[in-house]
Order: structure tokens, then sequence, then C-alpha cells
């Protein structure tokens, strides 16, 4: 397929990106503002000979796409605010027994009903702690049309290599915002296919038996290996175990295979760093506020520079440290109460270098509020 | 193939109580399985929480022990991501019908083929005793210490208004009759329930002065009647067991073949 130019919404941007990495199943329920994206892989996905199934309820969406999963299929769901809380505990049984799958969440405000039709980015921590129990999980974010496309392709990536669950956390804003998207060609951005076992039939395969590289090969149910899949503690055939070594080391590898690969999976933008004595970090919609805020600047001779964190789970703590450690200030621009800011304060050298610019009123933070926090920080009044 | 062939012999002896029916239904479950001579490789067997969700343990099929309530859920992404499989769901009373009471109406209405097991045992017995949507009224549970207010369902009856394509009742007294109907299921293409009425002696029993597990299996054998049978005339307090419903309506999956013919006629 050649490269394809399409003038469209966030959400469908998505879906692009997903048919792009593969997508051939997808389950949902309806729920603002993330429909579009349902909606239009109902059409999409039959076309290709992939599924489209509209379940009972946000609950059964992501059960669902755990059982396709496991039949060889590339798998997601999308959702929002209430109906992410209700996937938490199918999510954390994806994690628990390594099934890839993407869940996007375009965020609305909450807490619960909150403020379906406006913006919000008050998900980063459910999307990294939502569900019982300790764990790691993958969590991409984006702020325009072409990286909603990128971010998606990646999440179906880093799903399949770590075998994993990937939130892909969008929100109103960008999933609703209309911009140009440029497709790639075929094989333009790479693709990391499922990686399946080569053992014949009779030999025995051991589902969670991480190889070498840590990758774990799958074998499709209705192949030739038969294993159990299970939300218990469970040793490498997939059998519940609670022998305290069995809990500890599946315990280890679920967190360590995220996190000892956090540079890996580390992806940002940054802008102007190299003389900015102020830094802005921000991501999803409120990032193209804060990148609009640095261009506007610069050009008056203020030191301003932006690093857009494209990955917030695993956080990038190496790279918020050492590309803010020669700034005076850090202003994190986000439409929450500090979730992303906290993080921060915890990266860097000294927390009190650290600022929120923030709005939680259901309003896109505009260059002009942050413009207004700058000049508060610097004493200089609004 | 022989029955223990189905099996995977070194998880037993099973971990149900002495005198549990669960067991029963296992056994009737791999010698419908074995009499259809179905391959292990093609059957996925999807299981909740609970007692009866062990069972996917012990079967050497494609096994996926998943979340309570959800069970028909996750089988529903299994059966539309590989249509060849047969897919067999057994659940407790519970985790079919109170906390997946959701799943299972909507997989019946939605009449995608999957076999639908309850194993009606009327108590949660995983967590010690508590009452279920099916312990009835009048019933004692740990968490109905004056006796249980909760009116049960009718399985049967919830299941033909919900629109499953086949429903059927049975017992473990009637084990034989329980293996002719699952095997009658499995092969219903469309979304088929079976209830399985068995006994949990450890906690109904005691709580309820049932008895022992045969004293149990016994009141089954009293209290239930074939379809039409001259006693029920006689004593309509009696339930009937057999198969209810046994129609062809379109099946999900098959649907949605149709679906992607169109999509693609659009498309070209």
């Amino acid at each position: 397929m050649e490269q394809r130019i399409k003038f469209l919404q966030g959400n469908e941007a998505c879906v692009e990106g997903a048919l792009y990495a593969g997508l051939n199943f997808f389950a949902g329920y309806p729920i603002t503002p993330s429909t579009e994206i349902a909606e239009n892989l109902s059409a999409r996905l039959p076309q290709q000979g992939g599924k489209f199934i509209q379940m009972e309820d946000e609950i059964a969406s992501m059960c669902a796409i755990i059982g396709a999963s496991l039949t060889g299929n590339k798998v997601m769901t999308a959702t929002s605010g209430p109906g992410f809380s209700l996937k938490q505990e199918a999510l954390g049984y994806a994690v628990m027994a390594e099934i890839p799958c993407v869940v996007v969440n375009v965020q609305r405000g909450g807490p619960s009903t909150g403020n379906p039709t406006h913006v919000s980015q008050g998900d980063v921590m459910q999307a990294r702690w939502g569900r019982h129990g300790d764990q790691a999980i993958v969590v991409l974010t984006a702020s325009n049309n072409q990286d909603v496309f990128g971010m998606t392709v990646e999440a179906f990536n880093i799903a399949e290599t770590y075998r994993t669950p990937v939130v892909l956390l969008l929100d109103e804003a960008v999933g609703h915002m209309r911009e140009k998207l440029v497709i790639p060609a075929a094989g333009d951005i790479p693709l990391v296919e499922r990686l399946k076992t080569a053992l014949k039939e009779g030999i025995d395969y051991h589902p969670y038996l991480p190889r070498e590289d840590g990758r774990l090969p799958m074998s499709d149910f209705g192949g030739v290996h038969r294993y159990n899949v299970t939300g218990l503690f469970h040793d490498m055939w997939g059998f519940p175990s609670n022998n305290p070594g069995v809990v500890h080391g599946l315990l280890r590898h679920l967190v360590d295979k995220i996190n000892n690969n956090a540079n890996q999976m580390a992806r940002y933008k940054e802008y102007y760093l190299d003389d900015a004595d102020r830094i802005l970090i921000s991501y999803g919609s409120s990032a193209r506020s804060a990148l609009h805020v640095v261009e506007n600047r610069r050009p008056r001779g203020e030191r301003l520079g932006l690093l857009e964190l494209q990955t917030i789970w695993p956080f990038p703590d190496h790279i918020v440290r050492d590309k803010c450690k020669d700034a005076d200030s850090v202003i994190v621009v986000e439409m929450n109460m500090g979730q992303v800011m906290q993080m921060v304060k915890n990266a860097v050298d000294n927390p009190k270098k650290v600022f929120l610019a923030n709005r939680i009123d259901g309003q896109l933070v505009t260059p002009t509020d942050i413009r207004n926090i700058l000049r508060l920080i610097q004493g200089q009044g609004v | 193939m022989a029955v223990k062939d189905y099996i995977r012999e070194r998880f037993f002896p099973h971990m149900w109580c002495p005198g549990c029916g669960h067991g029963i239904v296992l056994n009737s479950l791999l010698r419908a399985v074995e009499r259809l001579g179905m391959s292990k490789n093609e059957i996925v067997m999807v299981s909740g929480i609970g007692c009866s969700s062990r069972i996917s343990g012990y079967v050497d099929f494609h096994t996926l022990h998943t979340i309570h309530g959800r069970a028909l859920a996750f089988a529903t992404g299994v059966k539309l991501g590989q249509p060849e499989l047969n897919i067999i769901v057994p659940m407790g009373d519970g985790d079919a019908l109170s906390i997946g009471g959701n799943h299972f109406i909507h997989a019946a209405r939605r009449n995608i083929d999957l076999t639908a097991i309850v194993m009606n045992n009327r108590i949660y017995g995983m967590t010690g005793g508590q009452y279920s949507p099916l312990s009835g009224y009048g019933t004692m549970a740990t968490t109905a210490p004056y006796s249980n207010i909760d009116q049960d369902f009718d399985v049967v009856d919830l299941s033909i208004a919900a629109g499953a394509a086949f429903v059927a009742r049975t017992t473990v007294y009637h084990a034989k009759q329980m293996a002719d109907i699952l095997m009658k299921a499995i092969i219903h293409e469309g979304f088929s329930v079976v209830e399985v009425m068995t006994q949990c002696p450890t906690y109904f029993g005691r709580k309820n002065r049932a008895g022992d597990a045969v004293d149990m299996m016994e009141h089954m054998k009293e209290i239930t009647t074939p379809i039409g049978s001259k006693a029920k005339e006689k004593n309509p307090d009696l339930l009937e067991r057999g198969i209810f419903v046994q129609k062809e309506i379109p099946e999900y999956c098959q649907e949605y073949e149709r679906i992607i013919e169109r999509a693609q006629a659009d498309v070209s």
C-alpha cells in the first residue's frame, strides 16, 4: 500500500494505526469520547476479514479481547473514564496471564460520570495503579494525529514484544481534533509479529518460561500445545501454584520485564532543551499548548524548552532527570491535579524547582494559562 | 480414546470435597466428549472462579481459567477469534447467574456457539457457604443465618427467556442422561445451556440438614421427573429434566461471516 494523506480526527487516526499494526479483533462498548473508534472499526475490520463485536458491557469487552488474543489475533478495545474503571480487573488478568492486547482510554473528566464530553488527563495514575496487586504496565500517549497513529503502532509492537497489555492514554481533545494524517506506506514502520513457539507436537511446551532474551513464545489455542491460562500465580506450564518461590519469581518477572526495559520503551520528543533554563514537561493535548508557548517566547529571547513525554509508564526517570539537570525551573503542564508532576518531582535532583501549570475544569489548558503561570513563578504576577 | 486420556492425571486426586457432585459432572462431560470422538486440540474449556471452575485444571484441553463471572465473555472472544474451536464453559450458580448474569443472558441472546454448563449446587462453596441466586427462599447459608428471603432464578426459564438455542436440565444422580444431554449440547450449533443440579454436602447440605451426599442425590431423584411425565401432572412441584429447547436459529459466528462478505462486497 502506498502512502496516503487523510484529514480526520484523532480517534480515526488511532483506528488507522491499529489497522496498520495488524489489528484483527476489536471488542468494545459505546462510551464518550471514544465511541468513534468502535464505530470506525465496525466498518473497517470486516472489510479486511477481521472481527468487531459490541459486547454487553465494558468488562465483557476487555475479557473478549483477551480470549481472542489467545487464538492468535492482534486485539484492541477502546473506552473512556468509567469504562476504563470497569475494565481494570480483566486488565490485571492480562498482566498476570501475559496476554498481548491494547487498551485505548480516551480520557474525559472524572471522577464518576464526571465531564463526559470534555478533556481531562486524570487517569495517569489509574492507568498505572488501577488494579489490585503489585505489577508494571506500559502506558503511552500522543498529542497529534501523526503521533496517535505512530504510538498506536508502537502499542501493538510493545504488547507483542513483551507479551503484555499496553494502555494508550489519549484525551478528548486529541481524540476529537481533526487534522492531517500521513499514513505511511506498508513496511515503513516495522511491525512486531507474535512470537510463536517452534516446538513440534509432543515436545513439552512451557508457555510461561522466558527464553534467554526474556521473550515468551506463544502457542495459539487450537494448536498442538495444550496448556492452562489462569489469573492465579502459576508455574511455567500455566498451572496454579502458591509455592513461595514460584509466586515470588512470577511477580518479579512481571515487574522486571517492563521496568528493566524502560529505556527501550521510552518515547519522548524534545524542543529547544539544549540551552533551556525553564523546561515545560507535558504530554497529550496539553503538550500542544506548551509547544505553542515555547515557540512563541523563543524569538523574544526566553530560554524555554519542552520535553513531551510519550511513554508515561514505566516513567522515564532517567530522561527527565538528565534533561532537567541544568534547568532553573521545571513546569509540568497537565490537565489533572499533578499526577505527572509528582513523578517529575521524584525524578529531578531538586523537587523544589518543579511547578504545576494545570487546568481541572474540563477546558483545554491554553498557552495563555501557561504563560500566566510562568509569570507567577517569576514573581511577575499575572 | 479412553476417558482417562482426556484428563491431566497428575493433578488428581481433585480438590473437591468428599461427596461433592462436581466430579460426576466431570465424568459425564468426558464421556460425552469421548463419544463425540473429539480431538483434545479442538476443545477449549473456559471457566470462571469457584469450586466448579477448577474443573478446567483437570482436563487436557486448551484451558482458560478466568475471573469471577466473566467466563462467557472470555469464551465469546475465543470463539469469535477462532470459530472452528468447540468451547465448553462450566460455571457455578453464583459465577453464571449472580456476578455473571449479564454475560449469561447476552450470550444466550447473541446465540454464539458456546456450551454453558451451570453446575448448580445452590451455594458459594469456595468462600464457605454463602447463599447464591439459586439457593432459594427459606434456605440457610452463612450469610442467611435467619433463613434466606431471596427468591431464586429458574435456570431453564431464564435461559429460554433470554433466547438460548438449546436448554436442558439434568442432575448428577442421572449421570448417563447428563452425558447424553451434554453430547447433544456440545454438537448443537448455537448457545447451549445445561443446568446440572449437583450437591454440596459440605456447605449447603450441612446448613440445610440435607444429609450426606447420597441423601442429597436421592433427593434430586425424588424431586425431578422427565419432561412431560405423568408424575408431573400428579405433582406439579416436580422439576422436569431433559431437553426443553433445541432450535435452529442463526449462529453469531456464522452470521459474522456474512457481515465480512457484505463489507468486502461494499469495498470491491
